[in-house]
Parts: C-alpha cells; sequence; structure tokens
C-alpha cells in the first residue's frame, strides 16, 4: 500500500511539472509559503497560547484569507477553468484579488489592536 | 410585464425603440413601488405627528442624538449613567451600532447640504426610506434568480408585505428596519458572486454582511444559511470552482469582519452558532483539492490517494475537536438560536425572549415569500398572457400555431388573468387596511373614539414625561417599572433605576419588590436605591389595559424570583379563590402594597363613569376595594389630564427620628 502511495505521487509530482503553466506554479510557490506562514502561527498558538486573542486572530485569519484569495486567483488564472469563469479575464481577476486584499488587511490592520 | 402591453397611451412612448420602451417601463414600476414602499408607512406620522413609537426605538433615538452631538469615538466609549442606577451601562460595546451610524451618516449628509432636519426627522422616517431601498434591491435579487418581470412583482408584492411594515412603520426606529434592507442586499450579492464565480462581488458580499451584523443580531441567520446553500449544492454535487470563489471569499472577509463589532465579539469563532459555516467553510477547502487531485490522475490512483488522506484529516479533526469541546473552547449553542428552532424552547425555557420569535421569524420570511410569490405570479401571468386573443396579432398567429390550440383557449386565459388580477388587488386592500388599522399606532400618543365617533387624544405620556423634565432636579432618580425606561431617559432625561435592556434580573427584581411591598417596606428599598420620584402607569379612569396593575403580577413574580424578595409570594396578591382582584374581595396585601396606593391614590373619590360609584376602575370593570387612604412616605407629584401617568415624590426623612 505504502509503495503503491510513494509510486502514486512521484507520478503526480511528474505530471505537475510538466503539464502546469509557469504562472500557476509562481502562485503554487506563494501558496506553499502562506500554507508554511499558517503552520507556523498555529504550532504557536499551541506552544505559547492565543493571549492577545485580537492579535492571534487577525495574523491566522490574514494568514488563511491571503491563502483562500491565492486559490480563488489560481482557479480563476487557470486555463482549464477558462469555461467556468466566462468574462473574467486574468487582469480583471488579478485586480479582484488586490481589492479583496485590501479589504482584509485594512480590516486586519484594525484589528490587530 | 403585464403593464408593457398597455403602451397603447403616449405618442413619444411609440415613437421609442421597444428595449428603450421596456427599460423606461419597468424605472417607472419600480419608482412607484419604491415610492409606495415609502408612503403606505406614513399613515401614524399623518394621523398623529413625527414621534418616535414604542419603547426600543427610544433608546436607539437617544443614543443616535448622542452619536450626532458627540461624534463616533465618544460614542463607542459611552458609558450611560443615566440608566440603570447606581450600577450604569456600557453602551458603546452592548449594541449594534449599524442603525445609529446610519441615521447620523445621513443627518450629517443632510446638514452638510444645508437641508437642516433634526435627528428626530431622520430616525421617524428612516425605516420607511430603507423600506424603499429594500424594494429596489428586492427587484434586482428576484432579477438574478428568474428575470426582471418576475423581479417587479416581486418587488411591488413587499413593498406592502404587512410581516415587514409591522417593523418599519415611520416613526417605528428600529434596528429590523434597516436589517432586512442588508439581508437582502447580501442575498443579492451572494447570489451575484456565485454566478459569477467573481472574488469582488464575494468582497461585496462580505462587505454588505458586515453592514448587517452591525445592524441586528439576526444576522445569525445569514451566516447559517449561506453555508447551508453551499452545503446543499454539494450534496447534490453542484459544486464548483465558482461557489468555492464565492464562498471562500465571502467566509474570510466575513468572518473577520463581523468581528470587527464589539457587541459580536469573537463569537464568530467560538460560539456554535457560526460552527455550521467554518464547517463548511473546511469543507470547501477539502472538496475544491480532491476535485484538484482527481483531475491530475487517473481514478485508481485518485482512490489510494484519496483513502490515505481521508484516514488522516479524519483522525486529526477527531482529535482536534474532541480536544476542544473538552478543554470548553466551543461554547453550547445558545438559547436564542435553539428558540428560532424550536419556538416552543423558549416558551419552556427564557421567556424573557419568547414572544418576538414568530414575529422574528415573519419578519425573516416575508421578503422570501415576496420574493417566490413574485416568481409565481409572474410566471402564470406571462404563461396566460400570451393565450389571450392579441388584436393586433390575430391573422399571424392563428396561421402559425395551430397544433398547440385547445377549445377555449383566450377564455381560459381571460380567467385566469383576471383571477390573478383580483388576488393581487385583494393582496393591496389587505395590505394597506392592516397598516392602517394595525401597525400604525404610535403607542405613545393613544387614541380612542369618543361617544361621538371622533377621535379622541391621549398625550398623557408626553405630558409627564416633559412634567418630570421641567420640574425636577437634574439628578433626579426615577423608579418605574422597566418598560417605561427608556421612554423616561429619552424624553425626560432623567436617570432611572431599570429599563427595557433587561440585562440585571436582580435589580429589575429589587423594583419589582418596592412596588410589591407595603409602604414602609417600600420606603427602604427606595430609600437605599436614592429614588427621588416614583413612576406608574394607570389606566382605570380611561380604560388603558396595559397598565401597571395589569402587569403587576409580573413585578410580583420577578420581584420574588431573587434570595431578597423569596418572602414576596405570588398567591398572597389572589384572593382564596386564586383571583386576581382589586375591589373589596382583593387580598388585603394587594390592596395595601405600594403599587396599588400609588395608583388608586384619590381615585376613590372620583366618578369615572355615569351610574357606577365612585372609584369605579374601568379596565378591571370593578369599584375598587380600598378607597379610603393617604400615603405616608410619598407625596402626589403629578398625575396627568386622563390619569394615564401619575408621578410621586418620595418624601424625606423626617427631621427627628421616628
Amino acid at each position: 500500500m505504502s509503495e503503491k502511495l510513494t509510486t502514486v505521487i512521484s507520478k503526480f509530482y511528474d505530471e505537475y511539472m510538466s503539464s502546469t503553466p509557469k504562472k500557476l506554479k509562481i502562485i503554487d510557490a506563494y501558496l506553499t509559503y502562506v500554507l508554511l506562514t499558517g503552520v507556523l502561527q498555529f504550532v504557536y498558538c499551541c506552544l505559547v497560547g492565543t493571549f492577545p486573542f485580537n492579535s492571534f486572530l487577525s495574523g491566522f485569519i490574514s494568514t488563511v484569507g491571503s491563502f483562500v484569495l491565492a486559490v480563488c486567483l489560481r482557479l480563476q488564472s487557470n486555463p482549464q477553468n477558462k469555461s467556468e469563469f466566462t468574462g473574467i479575464s486574468p487582469e480583471r481577476s488579478f485586480a479582484d484579488f488586490i481589492f479583496a486584499h485590501v479589504v482584509l488587511h485594512l480590516v486586519v490592520i484594525n484589528f490587530i489592536g | 410585464m403585464r403593464k408593457s402591453q398597455g403602451t397603447w397611451g403616449l405618442q413619444w412612448l411609440l415613437r421609442m425603440s421597444s428595449d428603450k420602451q421596456d427599460t423606461l417601463l419597468k424605472m417607472v414600476i419600480l419608482s412607484v413601488a419604491a415610492i409606495l414602499a415609502f408612503s403606505t408607512r406614513l399613515f401614524s406620522v399623518l394621523r398623529f405627528e413625527s414621534v418616535i413609537h414604542e419603547f426600543d426605538p427610544y433608546f436607539n433615538y437617544r443614543t443616535t442624538r448622542f452619536l450626532a452631538e458627540e461624534g463616533f469615538y465618544n460614542f463607542h466609549n459611552w458609558f450611560d449613567d443615566r440608566a440603570w442606577y447606581p450600577l450604569g451601562r456600557i453602551i458603546g460595546g452592548t449594541i449594534y451600532p449599524g442603525l445609529m451610524v446610519t441615521s447620523a451618516f445621513i443627518y450629517h449628509v443632510m446638514n452638510y447640504f444645508h437641508l437642516t432636519i433634526d435627528v428626530r426627522n431622520v430616525c421617524v422616517f428612516l425605516a420607511p426610506l430603507f423600506s424603499s431601498f429594500t424594494t429596489i434591491v428586492t427587484f434586482f435579487f428576484t432579477r438574478e434568480l428568474k428575470d426582471a418581470s418576475a423581479g417587479l412583482v416581486a418587488a411591488a408584492m413587499l413593498s406592502i408585505v404587512p410581516g415587514y411594515i409591522s417593523r418599519s412603520v415611520a416613526g417605528s426606529y428600529d434596528n429590523e428596519g434597516i436589517a432586512i434592507f442588508c439581508m437582502l442586499l447580501t442575498y443579492t450579492l451572494w447570489i451575484k458572486a456565485v454566478k459569477t464565480g467573481s472574488i469582488f462581488w464575494g468582497s461585496l458580499c462580505s462587505l454588505a454582511y458586515f453592514y448587517m451584523v452591525s445592524s441586528w443580531g439576526g444576522y445569525v441567520f445569514l451566516i447559517n444559511l449561506i453555508p447551508l446553500h453551499v452545503l446543499m449544492l454539494m450534496f447534490t454535487g453542484r459544486f464548483s470552482h465558482r461557489i468555492y470563489v464565492a464562498y471562500s471569499t465571502v467566509y474570510c472577509l466575513g468572518t473577520i469582519l463581523s468581528m470587527q463589532i464589539s457587541f459580536v465579539g469573537f463569537q464568530p469563532v467560538q460560539s456554535s452558532e457560526h460552527m455550521a459555516a467554518l464547517g463548511v467553510f473546511g469543507l470547501c477547502q477539502i472538496h475544491a483539492f480532491v476535485d484538484y487531485l482527481r483531475s491530475k490522475m487517473s481514478s485508481d490512483h485518485f482512490n489510494i490517494l484519496f483513502r490515505s488522506l481521508v484516514l488522516l484529516v479524519g483522525s486529526i479533526a477527531f482529535g482536534a475537536a474532541a480536544v476542544a469541546t473538552a478543554l470548553g473552547k466551543i461554547a453550547p449553542w445558545t438559547g436564542r438560536f435553539y428558540s428560532l428552532l424550536d419556538p416552543s424552547y423558549a416558551k419552556n425555557n427564557i421567556p424573557i425572549i419568547a414572544s418576538g420569535v414568530m414575529v422574528r421569524l415573519m419578519l425573516v420570511l416575508a421578503p422570501v415569500m415576496c420574493v417566490l410569490g413574485g416568481i409565481g405570479m409572474s410566471a402564470v401571468l406571462t404563461t396566460y398572457m400570451k393565450n389571450l386573443d392579441n388584436p393586433l396579432k390575430k391573422e399571424k398567429k392563428s396561421t402559425k400555431k395551430i397544433e398547440s390550440n385547445y377549445p377555449l383557449k383566450n377564455e381560459i386565459a381571460t380567467c385566469v388573468v383576471i383571477m390573478m388580477t383580483a388576488f393581487l388587488m385583494f393582496y393591496t386592500y389587505h395590505c394597506t387596511w392592516v397598516t392602517s388599522e394595525a401597525y400604525s399606532s404610535p403607542s405613545i400618543v393613544l387614541s380612542a373614539r369618543g361617544g361621538d365617533g371622533s377621535r379622541i387624544i391621549f398625550d398623557d405620556f408626553r405630558e409627564a414625561y416633559y412634567w418630570l423634565r421641567h420640574n425636577t432636579p437634574e439628578d433626579a432618580k426615577v423608579m418605574s417599572w422597566w418598560d417605561y425606561g427608556y421612554q423616561i431617559t429619552a424624553m425626560a432625561n432623567r436617570t432611572i433605576l431599570v429599563d427595557n435592556n433587561t440585562w440585571n434580573n436582580t435589580h429589575i427584581s429589587r423594583v419589582g419588590q418596592a412596588m410589591a411591598s407595603p409602604e414602609e417596606k417600600a420606603y427602604e428599598i427606595m430609600r437605599e436605591l436614592d429614588v427621588g420620584y416614583v413612576l406608574v402607569i394607570f389606566g382605570g379612569l380611561t380604560g388603558y389595559s396595559s397598565d401597571d396593575i395589569n402587569k403587576f403580577l409580573w413585578m410580583v413574580r420577578i420581584g420574588g424570583s431573587t434570595d431578597r424578595g423569596s418572602h414576596i409570594k405570588e398567591w398572597d396578591y389572589y384572593t382564596p379563590q386564586g383571583e386576581f382582584r382589586v375591589d373589596k374581595e382583593g387580598s388585603p396585601t394587594l390592596l395595601n402594597c405600594l403599587m396599588y396606593k400609588m395608583c388608586y391614590y384619590r381615585f376613590g373619590s372620583v366618578y369615572t363613569e355615569g351610574g357606577k360609584p365612585t372609584g369605579y376602575d374601568r379596565v378591571r370593570n370593578t369599584e375598587i376595594g380600598n378607597k379610603d387612604f393617604e400615603l405616608d412616605v410619598l407625596e402626589e407629584a403629578y398625575t396627568t389630564e386622563h390619569w394615564l401617568v401619575r408621578i410621586y415624590k418620595v418624601k424625606d426623612l423626617d427631621n427627628r427620628g421616628a
């Protein structure tokens, strides 16, 4: 079973490297970075605690938000999903992404205390 | 729409292209509906005057005035020492500020443009104004769901639906007035976001949601309904990337936005009411990730990977949930939400919020029903309108579509259309009648029919409150039952002991004890609480039935519900037969308690109705039992024209110790 799992994963890796456009890979790198930040924050809160709860929440939600928004951007700029997002050009989706980030981080700054 | 065929009117209308005619008609119908929504709510202003209604709106009005005068920062940090004496109340952190901020904003904008309007008028007309906005939003919402014609019918129906009018007539200045607008706006933007899959609409939806959170506790409906929608889409296999984009954006932004309202605080990540939304959010992430993996590999490979992932994630999630519950991080579901699902829950467990639930449910469902009704109506009408014989196109039609014909087609269609029109007309008549008769009395100014059919106005409440304002010391403390607290602080500007924000039961209980005790006992309590004046509402002379004697059993019950009042037993106030009566048969405890004495002081010598003895109570329909008594610790300070409000001054201690 585990052997099979490793082959599956390695095959998936090869497939990913060969067939994913470069743009998406950049977004994926960003996603990995954000994910790691989130994990780090989570570990921190488990070890140290969540004392200024608003600060912790705003930090963590900022991470989650950034991650989710980047996933949205990735979905929208993936050429395979063209049919689902009619009328949303890559430029438009990036502008939307920025808009949502502005809203998100204005609130985060307000909330972080 | 039904009217689009009726363009036989103006010449210039015919000269326009049909597209333009269509747009113009839509706009005309929509604006008529919006104006109708505004004007149908003005009955009370026309009949009485521009006043704030009822109780809670007075609090909202007072806070709005404070906000408009002092600015947001002071408002946010406001500690109110005029209520709940001697405790006080933190206002900034215990209210939904959306309503006040909206009206203060309108007030400042109007004044900036030198349209001088005072805060009270902004408050009185805010609810009708927002009803017009709601009408317009309903049109857009229904248009997203079906088409423009359904939207117009829904908008017209919503503009006069009684369930909504009941909370939004002019002067009824309450959270619900703007919250319904926010709710429909959020729905509309949500549907828009789902349809386009754009982050932009999602962000706007979360902003609308923020507005909703800031204005009404009912936002909990929304944060459960939207995830429910997503969940249903998942179950029916219609989950797509668009829904992922919409929901993730809305949830992330909406959650952190909602936490900016200090009254909501950390609830969105802690209380169980919000956990459904979080769960669906997590589910969304997993669903999207699984979809992604599936698109990238063959199905056997995917199955292997999927199984191992499920095992891993499942065990982690289960462990985390168990730990969180054990540590008490997840609060149990709070009562208000249960009471929504099961109305009898509130009745059995939390009587104080039971009454509001049905009204609230009706309020939330009314717009939804209008939208559904609009879609149904417009579908029926458009189907049958087509079948009507059209004199202009008659020849063409008869040659073309013979196969879809059936006997009496035109007649049936005419019948259906006439029937539908009749339904709509009945609906309109009914709504207008209900609004005029049931929902448009301000309850601060009462009206009654006199013997000759003319309208008699009882303006005693305001008379009394203004008397207090002008004739008592600035720092006087006024004791009354909590129903009148908001009105006294707003209109008389005096400190009160308890008000309609019933957050401290022991304090209310103390006031109940004072009202239910004999004079000497009551005097001790009143001295303890620094009471200067006592205010009671008495309907015996006019027949106003919701006065303090009829509420008195509640005072007894609440008064006896705490340790210090355990000597007050409800049964002492009934006759041995278990009746509550104020005549000679009534229990002596009742006939000698403070409330009785304050209500019926000097009443024993008054003739109220022809052919009846003196001291005849027109609410209870009896002659009162204890007529001839004097007050020892109080003196009558003021009694209004119709005796509706009676104010007593608490005497100072005797100079010589007794």
